[in-house]
């Protein structure tokens, strides 16, 4: 009996039950879906309407016309509502181990990147329906995409969740200590956000700093607002998407290598 | 290999680890039959819970070997890990959700589905005596509701093999006297084995078989009574360890 529940079918009843678990603990935690959804929404009424008269936008693809400051900003606040949930999920991954709760995730006889994997994607679930209360807001500011728009972006959330997911997944095996969650705030949440595309067109920053260019060409946040981007208005980019795929197997795969006893890093440290 | 029932619930040989330079395990052997109440004794730092860590797989053993029910954990974690049931030293249930939520969550973590989660939840629940509990939130739980209720979870799968590391560590006696008789009435059922980590000796009874453990080496095996000999268990571990009674208390 133990052993055929250690079978697809078993893994399937896994994997519900951690994404059940994330949606019970978000539920219950308000506040942070108050955050969630008011972070994005500063930038969008009071950032974006005040660099609305200073910054010029060209016509750049996916947009066929000019837009407003407020529509560009949009898919780089749903990528940024992402990635703080990444990170958020990351927390919560130092909290449990901390306080041990971690331990029932990692004695589950399924393999430890299954487990893993699970985790992110119930993570990615919840960041999902964020983004989606969050435009559903900004449908009432006038930032309206094209319905077919709200169906493609799904899984360029999928995906670009996946990797932000991943990335905090990777962290949260090397962050030994809640306090030092502080840091992450500074050396990865910042940089990635205003170092990419979400705020300003590459080629208007190119016009700024060359140098600056090259930091969010490389910022592997900027393809998972792209990704989104495109998106939104029915289109695929497809490098964007390619990078944020390779991006995701990348740190998927070396957070799964941290996690496992054999090889990892969180097996040989004591505590 | 695949288990059967012929197997010992768990077998550890020739085990060792380090953390860098200090040696936490040296060469440890020890069995668990079904059916047995094993103590596993030594003070704060005696190498119980690197013990437990590679039982596990929180740690990988990367020499000699441990196996679950004829499972290697190294080779087959899967199904040895199927096979085992973990009360961790410190609390390790969810807070914010209920009893019953944290069932649930550990049934699903081993491949249970909803409905018959129910129903074993029910069944565990009334076995530690916190049937009428299941809706209370962990956080409202007592210090040795909680431990019942980490007990009924590590039941929920219904291991062969029980692993509980100072369960009753920060309990008062009467907490304490409940969850050693919980633990004691599994292991008179005969269908489970446990290793029952601590470094209380008054929890030990003079037939149980016991392990002294001490700077990570096993100094004695065999029974209580046996070890002892004409003294007491407590006695007989300070004159083998040359270490304090103070430090057994701490």
């Amino acid at each position: 009996m133990t052993t055929d529940r250690l079978g697809w079918s078993g893994r399937f009843v896994a994997l519900s039950g951690i994404v059940w678990r994330e949606a019970i603990r978000f539920a219950q935690q308000r506040e942070r879906f108050l955050s969630a959804l008011v972070r994005p929404l500063v930038w969008l009424f009071i950032f974006a309407a005040g660099f609305r008269s200073v910054l010029g936008l060209s016509i750049t693809p996916p947009y066929e016309t000019y837009v407003l400051y407020e529509v560009y900003v949009t898919p780089g606040l749903c990528a940024m509502i992402q990635l703080f949930n990444g990170m958020q999920s990351s927390l919560s991954m130092v909290y449990d181990r901390e306080t041990g709760a971690m331990r029932t995730l990692l004695v589950s006889p399924y393999p430890r990147w299954f487990v893993l994997s699970s985790k992110l994607i119930a993570g990615v679930a919840v960041s999902i329906l964020q983004v989606y209360a969050f435009l559903l807001i900004a449908w009432f500011w006038d930032i309206r995409p094209p319905p077919i728009g709200y169906l493609a972006l799904l899984p360029a959330l999928i995906l670009s969740g996946m990797m932000l997911g991943a990335i905090g997944l990777l962290l949260s095996s090397t962050i030994r200590q809640l306090e030092n969650f502080a840091g992450v705030m500074n050396f990865v949440i910042f940089p990635m956000f205003f170092a990419s595309s979400a705020l300003y067109p590459l080629w208007r920053i190119q016009e700024s700093s060359e140098l600056l260019y090259d930091i969010c060409w490389f910022n592997p946040f900027t393809y998972a607002v792209e990704l989104i981007r495109f998106a939104l208005y029915g289109q695929v980019n497809w490098m964007a998407a390619g990078v944020v795929i390779a991006i995701t197997a990348a740190f998927l795969g070396a957070a799964i290598y941290a996690y496992d006893p054999s090889k990892g890093l969180v097996g040989r440290k004591r505590g | 290999m695949s288990g059967t029932a012929d197997h010992d619930a768990l077998r550890v040989e020739s085990v060792s680890h380090a953390f860098g330079a200090v040696q936490a395990l040296k060469n440890t052997s020890l069995t668990v039959k079904r059916g047995d109440f094993v103590a596993l004794l030594g003070v704060n730092g005696a190498g119980k819970s690197t013990l437990f860590s590679l039982i596990t797989r929180l740690y990988d053993n990367v020499s000699g070997s441990i196996e679950v029910c004829g499972h290697d954990v190294r080779r087959e974690p899967g199904p040895a890990l199927a096979r085992m049931g973990v009360v961790f030293q410190s609390r390790s249930l969810d807070i914010s959700l209920t009893i019953r939520q944290n069932l649930r969550y550990h049934a699903a973590l081993h491949g249970i589905g909803r409905r018959e989660a129910i129903e074993r939840g029910d069944r565990v629940l009334e076995r530690v005596g916190l049937l009428d509990k299941g809706e209370s939130k962990v956080a409202t739980l007592s210090g040795g509701q909680v431990r019942r209720a980490e007990i009924a979870r590590a039941l929920m799968h219904d291991p062969t093999l029980l692993l509980l590391d100072e369960a009753t560590v920060g309990l008062d006696v009467r907490s304490r006297t409940d969850v050693v008789d919980t633990v004691r009435a599994l292991v008179e059922s005969g269908e489970v084995g446990v290793l029952w980590a601590t470094h209380l000796f008054d929890e030990v009874r003079t037939t149980d078989p016991v392990i002294l453990l001490h700077h990570g080496e096993v100094l004695a095996q065999g029974t209580a009574g046996e070890i002892a000999g004409d003294t007491t268990l407590s006695d007989r571990f300070l004159a083998m360890t040359g270490i304090d009674e103070r430090e057994i208390a701490a």
